[in-house]
């Protein structure tokens, strides 16, 4: 390229950062219909969250945290210009992305085999409390896999700019801000994981 | 980019902060094996603010950013903190 590129370093690292805000934001929202709907009915939160699988649900949060990780270290690996290891990191994180979405796609699919799932006859039977826990894990779980499969995509899409080498030692922003977006997937499913897997 | 602000984590560290926030899962998983009642919520939750105390200042890099950065980062968790305490103010005084 003859033309040298406006790079603003400092403002994309803003930009993403307050993109972020505004998805913790969205997340608190839910966990804040959580909250006063767990106020309303423990029972039937109870119950519900009882049939919710620990270890599913605590693979998942292994399988994340590792490519949170894997992630970190990538960013490590580029400003060390390491090209190689960078890759093989994203593909690592990736692997991870692909695991929790399998291990996700068995969950629902014994939940839905089951009869759970919103609409369902089932739920609209039970105690109203009932179809709200299930709602809202759906809901949760549902727009937190959709984040999954958008990191991923994001991350795949950073590794064929650093291969390619547009995305080096030199300029990485791109892969920290994609970085940063993987990291926060993580940082929600922390607290998804307790929320509705555990404390109930 | 010609600051030198760039903050390089070290493989070792960043490890390290792995094996704690795999610690702290387990630690999760077991005392909500417990009876603790209402206790049971407020550990759960305690230990993911510490995770994700870790996992933004060391994976995010958030303890290696500029003053700016934290300032609005502590805005946001601000501005979270009064969603969530007003709603409850709503909720359970109603």
């Amino acid at each position: 390229m003859s033309h040298s590129e406006h790079k603003d370093y400092a403002g994309a690292k803003l930009g993403m950062w307050l993109f972020l805000f505004t998805e913790i934001i969205l997340f608190g929202g839910l966990f804040i219909l959580y909250a006063v709907y767990l106020h309303r009915y423990p029972r039937e939160f109870s119950s519900g969250g009882h049939e919710l699988n620990v270890i599913y649900g605590a693979t998942n949060t292994m399988v994340l945290l590792t490519s949170s990780l894997m992630v970190a270290m990538a960013v490590t690996a580029i400003q060390g210009g390491r090209k190689l290891l960078t890759l093989r990191l994203l593909v690592g994180t990736i692997l991870c992305a692909a695991i929790f979405m399998g291990i996700k796609y068995v969950e629902w699919s014994a939940k839905i085999h089951h009869g759970i799932y919103p609409g369902s006859a089932k739920l609209a039977a039970g105690p109203p409390g009932e179809s709200i826990f299930f709602g809202l894990y759906y809901l949760s779980t549902g727009l937190h896999g959709l984040h999954v499969l958008i990191g991923g995509s994001v991350l795949a899409w950073i590794g064929v700019k650093v291969r390619r080498g547009v995305v080096t030692g030199d300029d990485f922003v791109l892969l920290e801000n994609g970085a940063l977006y993987w990291h926060l997937v993580d940082l929600i499913w922390i607290f998804i994981f307790p929320l509705y897997y555990l404390m109930l | 980019m010609t600051e030198a602000s760039h903050h390089i984590i070290s493989y070792r560290k960043l490890s390290a902060v792995w094996g704690l926030l795999l610690l702290l899962t387990a630690a999760t998983v077991l005392i909500t094996r417990l009876d603790l009642g209402p206790y049971k919520i407020v550990g759960a939750l305690s230990i993911a603010c510490i995770k994700s105390g870790l996992v933004i200042a060391i994976f995010m890099h958030m303890k290696y950013e500029g003053r700016l950065l934290r300032i609005l980062l502590f805005v946001a968790l601000v501005t979270l903190a009064i969603f969530i305490g007003f709603t409850f103010f709503d909720v359970l005084y109603r």
